[in-house]
């Protein structure tokens, strides 16, 4: 009896989007008469930072500040269309129409700004601070809040943009399985070492070493959130959860929490993670969507590394310590 | 805890001089939440708000013999009670919206119960306790049927059938076959010249979503013979389209409200309480609210999928996987949801992210007396990972590689051929194995660490198949070759598809797809073979069919 070392690996890659395409998501943008924007969406924020990503890409391609940037979700009177927060889609598809609504609006500024300044529009630039200057010459310049109000007040000319991204849904063929998935794909490996204790069938001491590839980390902290977040949900997947434990039976449901369990604080894993960016080519600033992937390869590394450790095989779900020694008993005799 | 950016990997690919992408910006929305002001769907409060709760099935598999719910409307608060009758469009599939399977699930059932805690009448009342009450007085007579819970036992002739839109059993893809096929060169021809032979099975069970805050909604009127639904759903306009569906309203007649959501995590796009509280709010004129609690939400809400899955692998005397085929079931439980979608998505994930000449692949969308399962982070794809990434260890052990060597001698590479026939690009999975390998101390030969996603594509053409009609499969004739690659940060503006598909073969065989659209980053293999024969003629619909959102979507 005694416990064991065990290090599993694992690699995996994710589709971006809802498979097959044919999935809208549109965006409104405008600003209010001081140059500060707003940019409406049907698009939801689950806690993921929606609001945030969306409200950076916004702020990146108007080239204002982000507070100069407001994002409205989740209401079906005020913003377009959207197919929802799900399939990894949120920050591809919706980044996508916002760029394109706010490049609309970007150009009526810029139009404004070349009249005030009495150049040529393609001559400008943004500063990203609040200002619209001439290239090469930063002292010529108008700054974004009083271009946006020259073109209401003056010019008659609304600031504002709209923006739609689809990928035509694809057909799928019926023999063959030929069919166009989705654009781009975000990639992992991972590296999880863990105990086995073979007299009690518990893990323990969780090591994940990551490596991500998620085409740009549009903002790193809510990367870092999602990421670690998400090798938690897998931790709890590979080892404690099922509405169902007695599968294919109904016995023994969980109703709560006391009964459905999953790891505590005290079971958060060390996670050390390493950020990989390939821009996808028709991804926001190229970006992907790390939301699922996350969570996937702790499943089957976790089981790796238990084969590693005490020299069984689980290939059902979750592994519970009654499952580890149930296989011990059975595969080693023990 | 750390986090590190390996930012000298595909630098040459990236312009890192931004101003906002890429910061670490604090969240638009952290105030609120750190300070416990964020407002969810439930903090929405309301004069004269009325309590929705469900009378549910206490079996399994039962026919509805009666109702009576005369007690229960004489109850003190007891405002209405629904029936399946009072829903105008009782019978919905969520993915009709694209035209995407049958209708198979009632709102309410009326005339049997297909799994434990499914909904048969709602009551409608002043208090929660008083609706739950009333829910307790209603007498509803079962006449209990044979269930069916093993995915394997639903399949075989004389199982109880559990969905009658679907007698099988199965779900009927492009109302032409009771399972999602793939099909890419010769298994066996390959098996028979593999040095190791590798098979296992896996098994997954439900898993909750297990959001803090529950599904629900509550629905108000509002002025001119509209009604606002506050909702925590993750697809807004999703949700509009399922209620107006089913209460045969127009859209415009429909204000969806969301707000910050509590978690979803797939749990949240079913739509299974809006259309009551709506329902509710139409026919009592006062608000409505019908929130699951906590015993509702992980067990009548809809999990993750239980999915079987038994893979076999041939592997050559180096280690290249030469064949993989699976066999896979999902076990949707009572009715359809999602779980279709995710076979499909599934299927287009195979074999998982390593070049392999010859994949075969079956799977089943398995109907079954549980609760139906929906969407979960990783949907489609979760499952089959874990089996495929169980067998890479598997396989490394039997051709006698480390598990990372293994994998980076399968990995996929930019211009490789995809098992749907497509090539590989802006792929970074051999890097991803590198750096992790790294970052654990895991010793890499030098041979393994000059690998690169750039160059090494092993397969370039699509293989010989084997088809089970045995006929040419499409993709050896007319895939449109397409100019690609938008610029970076550039969105690809693609127009609505327009209303008039591209014809084609339903059953397969030699048919072509439609043109590649632009957006599509991967080059197309050469132009080969006779061209297609000409297609028969697409059968015309018997009864025209709900579809919210294209014309142009066929019914997948």
């Amino acid at each position: 009896m005694a416990k064991h070392r065990g290090r599993g690996t694992v690699a995996v890659n994710y589709p971006i989007g809802m498979n097959l395409g044919g999935d809208p998501s549109q965006a409104l943008v405008h600003s209010n008469p001081e140059g500060q924007f707003t940019v409406a969406l049907s698009s939801i924020d689950l806690g993921q930072g929606m609001k945030s990503v969306t409200r950076q890409i916004a702020a990146e391609t108007l080239g204002v500040p982000v507070g100069h940037v407001y994002v409205d979700t989740a209401d079906s009177d005020t913003g377009a269309q959207c197919m929802g927060s799900f399939a990894s889609r949120g920050t591809h598809r919706v980044g996508n129409a916002v760029i394109a609504a706010a490049k609309e609006a970007r150009a009526v500024m810029l139009a404004a700004a070349a009249r005030e300044l009495e150049v040529n529009p393609t001559d400008l630039e943004t500063d990203g601070l609040g200002n619209i200057h001439v290239k090469g010459a930063p002292q010529r310049s108008v700054t974004t809040k009083d271009a946006a109000n020259a073109a209401q007040f003056k010019y008659g000319e609304s600031v504002s943009g709209s923006g739609i991204f689809l990928i035509p849904m694809s057909d799928v063929d019926v023999e063959t399985g030929e069919m166009n998935t989705v654009s781009c794909f975000a990639h992992c490996a991972m590296i999880v070492d863990l105990t086995v204790d073979d007299k009690t069938g518990e893990i323990s001491d969780v090591q994940i070493n990551s490596a991500y590839e998620i085409g740009r980390a549009l903002n790193p902290k809510l990367m870092e959130q999602q990421l670690v977040g998400g090798a938690w949900m897998g931790l709890s997947h590979a080892a404690y959860e099922t509405t169902e434990p007695a599968y294919p039976s109904r016995d023994h449901r969980p109703f709560d929490f006391s009964s459905y369990v999953m790891p505590g604080p005290g079971d958060l894993a060390q996670h050390d993670i390493a950020i990989l960016e390939r821009p996808a080519p028709d991804g926001p600033f190229g970006g992907k969507g790390p939301g699922e992937m996350c969570a996937n390869p702790v499943l089957p590394a976790v089981a790796n590394a238990v084969f590693d450790a005490v020299g069984v095989e689980i290939d059902t779900l979750p592994i519970t310590p009654e499952r580890i020694l149930r296989a011990l008993k059975e595969q080693r005799g023990a | 805890m750390s986090l590190d950016f390996r930012k000298d990997l595909f630098a040459d690919e990236r312009d890192d001089n931004l101003n906002v992408v890429g910061k670490p910006i604090r969240r638009q929305d952290i105030l609120g939440h750190v300070t416990g002001t964020s407002p969810f769907f439930d903090d929405n409060k309301f004069d004269n708000l009325l309590h929705l709760k469900c009378v549910r099935s206490p079996h399994h598999h039962a026919r509805i013999v009666s109702i009576d719910t005369a007690k229960a409307e004489a109850m003190p608060g007891v405002v209405r009670l629904l029936r399946g009758r009072d829903v105008p469009v009782n019978l919905n599939t969520l993915l009709s919206l694209l035209d995407f399977g049958l209708d198979d699930e009632p709102v309410l059932a009326e005339t049997k119960v297909s799994y434990w805690g499914e909904p048969i009448v709602a009551v409608i009342a002043t208090s929660e306790q008083a609706a739950l009450d009333a829910v307790a007085a209603v007498e509803v007579r079962y006449e209990e049927l044979p269930a069916v819970f093993d995915v394997e036992e639903a399949l075989k002739p004389g199982a109880p059938t559990v969905n009658e839109t679907y007698p099988g059993n199965h779900f009927v893809f492009y109302e032409n076959t009771d399972h999602q096929r793939l099909r890419f060169g010769d298994t066996e021809a390959r098996f028979a010249r593999a040095a190791h032979i590798v098979e296992g099975r896996y098994q997954l069970t439900p898993i909750e979503q297990a959001p803090m805050e529950p599904n629900g909604a509550i629905a108000a009127p509002e002025t001119n013979d509209r009604f606002a639904c506050y909702t925590p759903t993750q697809g807004l306009f999703f949700s509009v389209g399922t209620c107006a569906k089913v209460l045969d309203v127009d859209l415009n007649r429909l204000h969806f409200i969301g707000g910050t959501v509590g978690g979803g995590f797939g749990g949240k796009v079913d739509s299974v309480c809006e259309p009551l509280a709506i329902l509710g709010a139409m026919l009592t004129r006062q608000p409505v609210r019908y929130v699951l609690n906590r015993a509702e939400e992980m067990q009548v809400s809809a999990p993750r999928s239980a999915e079987l899955w038994e893979i076999k692998d041939g592997i050559a005397e180096d280690g290249r996987i030469l064949a993989r085929e699976f066999k896979g079931w999902f076990d949707a439980g009572a009715y359809t949801r999602l779980t279709s979608y995710g076979v499909v998505k599934c299927t287009g994930h195979l074999p998982g992210p390593y070049t392999i000449p010859a994949v075969k692949s079956d799977i089943w969308c398995v109907f079954t007396n549980r609760t139906p399962a929906t969407a979960m982070r990783g949907f489609g794809v979760l499952g089959v990972d874990f089996a495929i990434e169980r067998q890479m260890d598997k396989g490394a052990r039997a051709a006698g590689l480390g598990p990372m060597e293994y994998r980076l001698i399968n990995a996929y590479r930019d211009g490789d051929m995809k098992a749907t026939r497509r090539v590989a690009s802006n792929t970074a999975l051999v890097e991803c194995i590198q750096v992790a390998a790294e970052k654990a101390g895991y010793p890499l030969a030098p041979e393994y660490k000059a690998m690169t996603s750039m160059t090494g594509a092993s397969l370039t053409q699509i293989p010989e198949t084997v088809t089970d009609s045995g006929r040419r499969p499409a993709g050896y004739t007319a895939i449109e070759k397409t100019e690609v690659s938008p610029g970076l940060g550039e969105a690809a503006q693609v127009q609505p598809t327009p209303a008039a598909p591209v014809a084609r073969a339903r059953t397969g065989g030699a048919s072509s797809l439609p043109e590649r659209p632009s957006y599509a980053p991967q080059p197309a293999p050469p132009q080969a073979a006779p061209p297609p024969a000409p297609e028969p003629p697409e059968p015309a619909p018997a009864k025209p069919r709900y579809s919210r959102y294209s014309s142009s979507i066929r019914r997948r």
